[in-house]
C-alpha cells in the first residue's frame, strides 16, 4: 500500500527526478559538523533532509525503514567518530545495528547503497560536505525508489 | 493547536539564498500552522517582541523559529516563548542557515529545501509536551587538570573566590612549561621571577589541593556531579615529612639526564625538577634508582643503595610507597594541559634530528636561563663550545600540511626575536641569524619588539626557506634562499635553533574521550563557539584555557584562565542546577520488566521498581528512569521491545512524524 503523500511524490518527481535523502545526525559531532560547514560557506547538493537527534545511538532502525517507505531514495546516519561518542557507547551500538539492517536490505534487495553511514566530526565541515557530495552521487545512479516499488 | 512559524532574515545571510516570504506564505498554509511572518534579525530585542506579541495576540500554543543553527539560539528563543506565556519547550529550530542558505547558492533549491525544512520543524513541534525543568544539587568545588601558568591562574582565581579547587599534575611539580622559560616577550621579565610568586601564592591557599605526579584516570557523571578517580603516582617520598631540605639528592650517586633541562644537564635519581619548585619534595625515579633496580633484579643478589634513606632525618623516603587512586567529585572542570613541542626530526633538510648542535627553542630557554644546566651560557651541546653565529629558523612544523601542522604556532615569531636578542646579551660577539617565511608580531608592543631586535642588536632576518643543514668542519652548515634578494645563501653555524611548532599532547584524545569533549583534527581541544564561546566546550561544566585549546603566548593563556575560571564559578554560584527535560521516560503500562534497557544503558539510569499492578492485580517490576542521571542519549528506546522507553523532546512520535514530513 502506497500512502496518499508518497503517490503526489510519485506523481510530482515524475519527469525531472532529483533524489531525496533523510539524514539522521547526532547533535554533538555531525550535527555541528554540518553547521560548520555552513559556517565555513561550504557548498553541497541540496538533496538531503537533517533531521537532529542525540546520538547516532538513538536511531532506531525502523526509522530507516520508514523513510525508505515513504518515499526518501536514500538514508544517511552520522555521528561521532568511534570512541568521540558524546555518550560513550551510543555510536558502538549503532554500529553494530545499522550493520545488520544492512545485511538485511541486502536479503530483501533494497539497493544497500541507498542506507549508509560516516562518522563525521564536529570540526569536519569538509568531511560531511564530501559525505554528502558522494552520497547524492550513489543514490543518482541506484535511481529512485518509488520507480523500482 | 494554533502553530506560530517566525522565519528570519538573519540580515542578509538567509533571505540572500533563501526566499522567505515565499517560505512564510507557503509554509503559512500548513495544516496546524496559524500564522507565519518573517522579521529581519528574529534574536534581536523586536524581534523576540515580534514573536512574543504573536503568540498572545493570536493566541499560538507552539512555535517554529527558522534562523541560525539551534545551538546558537534555541535557548534564546525558548526562553522567549517562555516569557510568551508558553511551555519553553514546545519551540522547534529551523536551521534554515547553516544547513541551508550558507550551503546553496541556487535561490529555487534552497528556497525549496529551506519550506521543507520547516515543515520537518512543524511536524516536530506538533508533537512536542510540554515539559518542566528539572534541577539538581552542585558539587561546589572546581577540578583543574593540569599544572601549568593556566591552570595555576585558574586556581587563585577560583581559590579568591573562596571555593575549593584541585590541581592535578602530571609531573612532580606544578609551574609547567613556564617554569622552564629565561625571559619572557616583549617585556623581558624573568620568567621564574613572574611565576614563582603565583606557585607559591597558590600553594599556601587553604581553598586549593595539588595532587602532582598524578593523572586522571576516570571521570564519570556530569555537570554539577562529576565523579573522577585521579591516580598519584607514587612518589617514593612522603609529602607531610619531607622539609625540603635537599640531603637526599645531594648524597644520591646516580646522575642521568634531566629532561626538564632538555637533556642538557645532569640530575640525581632522587630530584626535584628546578629550585624553585611547589611542593618542593623530591621523587624518586624508580627505573635509574640503584634501590628499585638491585629489587627488581633476579635473586636479589645486588646490594641495595638505601642512601637517601639512610641520611633523611625525617624518615619521609617510603621505598613502599603504591600508586594510589582517589576518588573525588567536582562540579566543574577546567582543563589546562598545555601543549608539547612539534618533534622536528622528521625533516632531512634539518638532518631528522641527529645533529647535536641543532636544537630547538626549548633548549635555547634553558642555556639562556641563569639557574640552567649551562649557568646562562649559549654554548654548542656537542662540545661545550660558547657559541658565536647562531641561525634561527622559523615555522618548524607549523604552517606545513604535509609533515607538520597546517596551523601558525602563533607565539615562535616572538620567542625566536626574544632568543635573538637573548643572544646578543649573553655573548656581545654573537651574530643571530633568522629565516622566517612570514613575521607575525600580533601582540601589544611586539612589533616593536621584533623592529628592536633587528635594529637594536643586529640580528639579520633572512626571508626564506632553509633548504639544508650539514655538519662540516665541526661547524654547521645552513643552506636556505633569501627570496627577497634572490641570493643563495651559505652560512656556517655554530648553532642551529630551531622554532618548532606548539602541537597537541599526545595523550589528549583519551582525556577527550573520558571528558566526552570534542576535538579537532590537530587534537586540539575544541571550544563551544570559536568566537563567543572560546572557553568553554559543548559539554556543560567543563571549560578549557591556554595551550590545550589553541597555541597560546603567556598573556592569553592567563587571560583565558581567569575566563575559564569565572565561567566555573558563575556555575558554582547557583544553588542547584537547572537540567534539561530531555530525558528518558517511561510507560509503565507498556514495561513488560524485560531488563533490555538496563542493560543497554550506558550511564546505569535506569533502576528496576516493583510496582502494583491494579489491571492484572498483582506485583510486577517495571523499569524506572534515574532522572539526574539519566543524559537523554535514547539508546533504551532502540532496545525496547515495548515501546514503552522514550525520549521527551526527541520522541519516537516526533521523528516518525517528521519523517513523514519528508
Ligand atoms: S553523540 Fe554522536 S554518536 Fe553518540
Amino acid at each position: 500500500m502506497i500512502n496518499p503523500r508518497t503517490q503526489e511524490l510519485k506523481n510530482s518527481r515524475a519527469e525531472s527526478w532529483e533524489p531525496k535523502i533523510a539524514a539522521f545526525l547526532c547533535n554533538w559531532c555531525s550535527y555541528a559538523g554540518a553547521d560548520l560547514a555552513g559556517t565555513s560557506r561550504r557548498e553541497y547538493p541540496p538533496n538531503i533532509r537533517i533531521i537532529r537527534l542525540p546520538c547516532s545511538g538513538r536511531v532506531n532502525p525502523l526509522f530507516v525503514l520508514k523513510c525508505l517507505m515513504d518515499g526518501a531514495d536514500g538514508v544517511l546516519i552520522a555521528g561521532c567518530h568511534t570512541g568521540d561518542c558524546h555518550y560513550s557507547e551510543g555510536n558502538y551500538y549503532a554500529r553494530r545495528r545499522f550493520a545488520i539492517l544492512k545485511k538485511l536490505f541486502e536479503f530483501l534487495g533494497i539497493d544497500p547503497r541507498r542506507f549508509q553511514m560516516a562518522w563525521v566530526s564536529a570540526s569536519e565541515g569538509d568531511k560531511w560536505v564530501k559525505v554528502v557530495k558522494e552520497l547524492v552521487e550513489e543514490i543518482k545512479k541506484a535511481g529512485p525508489i518509488l520507480a523500482k516499488s | 493547536m494554533k502553530i506560530g512559524v517566525f522565519i528570519c532574515h538573519c540580515g542578509t545571510n538567509i533571505s540572500a539564498t533563501v526566499d522567505v516570504e515565499k517560505v512564510a506564505q507557503v509554509t503559512s498554509k500548513l495544516a496546524k500552522v496559524h500564522f507565519s511572518t518573517t522579521y529581519l534579525y528574529m534574536c534581536s530585542n523586536p524581534g523576540q517582541e515580534l514573536i512574543k506579541k504573536a503568540i498572545k495576540e493570536k493566541g499560538l500554543d507552539r512555535i517554529v523559529v527558522c534562523s541560525c543553527s539551534p545551538s546558537l539560539h534555541e535557548k534564546t528563543f525558548r526562553k522567549c516563548a517562555e516569557e510568551a506565556g508558553i511551555n519553553p519547550y514546545l519551540v522547534e529550530i529551523a536551521n534554515i542557515r547553516e544547513h541551508c542558505s550558507w550551503v546553496h547558492r541556487d535561490k529555487k533549491e534552497a528556497t525549496l529545501k529551506a519550506i521543507d525544512i520547516v515543515r520537518l520543524a512543524v511536524a516536530k513541534v506538533s508533537r512536542d509536551k510540554p515539559l518542566v525543568k528539572t534541577y539538581v544539587p552542585i558539587e561546589k568545588r572546581v577540578l583543574i587538570i593540569g599544572g601549568g601558568i593556566s591552570g595555576i591562574q585558574s586556581a587563585i582565581d577560583i581559590a579568591f573566590a573562596k571555593y575549593p579547587v584541585t590541581i592535578v599534575e602530571r609531573e612532580s611539580s606544578i609551574g609547567g612549561r613556564m617554569a622552564r622559560f629565561d625571559k619572557t616577550f616583549p617585556t623581558l621579565d624573568c620568567a621564574a621571577c613572574i611565576l614563582t610568586p603565583k606557585m607559591v601564592t597558590v600553594s599556601q591557599s587553604q581553598y586549593v589541593t595539588i595532587y602532582t605526579c598524578s593523572e586522571i584516570e576516570e571521570v564519570s557523571g556530569h555537570v554539577g556531579d562529576f565523579k573522577v578517580k585521579i591516580r598519584k603516582r607514587a612518589r617514593s617520598v612522603d609529602i607531610n615529612k619531607c622539609t625540603g631540605c635537599g640531603a637526599c639528592y645531594a648524597k644520591c650517586p646516580v646522575k642521568v639526564s634531566a629532561k626538564f633541562d632538555m637533556n642538557l644537564g645532569l640530575r640525581k635519581a632522587i630530584y626535584v625538577p628546578f629550585p624553585q619548585a611547589v611542593p618542593n619534595v623530591p621523587v624518586i625515579d624508580r627505573q635509574n634508582c640503584l634501590w628499585f633496580s638491585a629489587k627488581n633484579a633476579s635473586g636479589g643478589t645486588k646490594k641495595a643503595c638505601g642512601l637517601c634513606k639512610k641520611i633523611c632525618n625525617f624518615g619521609a623516603i617510603d621505598y613502599d610507597m603504591q600508586d594510589e587512586i582517589i576518588e573525588e567529585k567536582f562540579g566543574a572542570i577546567i582543563v589546562a594541559t598545555g601543549f608539547t613541542q612539534f618533534d622536528h626530526s622528521v625533516y632531512g633538510e634539518y638532518g631528522y634530528g641527529k645533529y647535536k648542535d641543532v636544537v630547538t627553542g626549548l633548549h635555547f630557554e634553558r642555556m639562556a636561563s641563569s639557574s640552567g644546566p649551562t649557568g646562562g651560557k649559549i654554548i654548542r651541546p656537542s662540545d661545550g663550545k660558547e657559541a658565536r653565529d647562531v641561525v634561527f629558523i622559523q615555522c618548524v612544523g607549523s604552517r606545513d600540511e604535509q609533515k607538520g601542522v597546517p596551523y601558525c604556532s602563533r607565539i615562535c615569531c616572538m620567542y625566536t626575536a626574544k632568543h635573538a636578542l637573548l643572544l646578543k646579551e649573553h655573548n656581545k660577539d654573537a651574530q643571530a641569524y633568522v629565516f622566517y617565511i612570514d613575521i607575525r608580531a600580533a601582540g601589544k608592543n611586539y612589533e616593536e619588539f621584533v623592529k628592536k631586535v633587528q635594529d637594536e642588536y643586529g640580528a639579520i632576518y633572512l626571508r626564506g626557506r632553509v633548504s639544508r643543514i650539514f655538519e662540516k668542519g665541526g661547524k654547521i652548515i645552513v643552506r636556505g634562499a633569501d627570496t627577497l634578494s634572490g641570493a643563495q645563501i651559505e652560512i656556517k653555524a655554530d648553532l642551529v635553533v630551531l622554532a618548532t611548532g606548539l602541537i597537541a599532547r599526545p595523550e589528549t584524545v583519551k582525556l577527550a574521550q573520558m571528558l566526552h569533549i570534542p576535538y579537532d583534527q590537530n587534537r586540539l581541544f575544541t571550544e563551544a563557539h570559536p568566537k563567543l564561546a572560546p572557553v568553554e566546550t559543548v559539554t556543560s561544566g567543563i571549560f578549557l584555557t591556554g595551550a590545550c585549546q589553541s597555541p597560546k603566548d603567556i598573556p592569553d593563556s592567563v587571560a583565558t584562565a581567569s575566563a575559564a575560571s569565572v565561567k566555573a564559578l558563575g556555575l558554582l554560584l547557583q544553588d542547584k542546577l537547572e537540567k534539561e527535560p530531555l530525558i528518558a521516560k517511561v510507560d509503565r503500562n507498556l514495561c513488560s520488566g524485560c531488563r533490555a534497557c538496563v542493560v543497554a544503558c550506558p550511564f546505569n539510569a535506569i533502576d528496576m521498581k516493583e510496582i502494583e499492578d491494579r489491571a492484572l492485580k498483582c506485583k510486577r517490576d517495571v523499569a524506572e528512569v534515574v532522572e539526574g542521571v539519566c543524559t537523554g542519549c535514547g539508546n533504551c528506546t532502540v532496545v525496547c521491545r515495548m515501546s514503552a522507553i522514550d525520549i521527551e523532546g526527541f520522541s519516537n512520535r516526533q521523528i516518525m512524524e517528521e519523517i513523514e514530513a519528508l
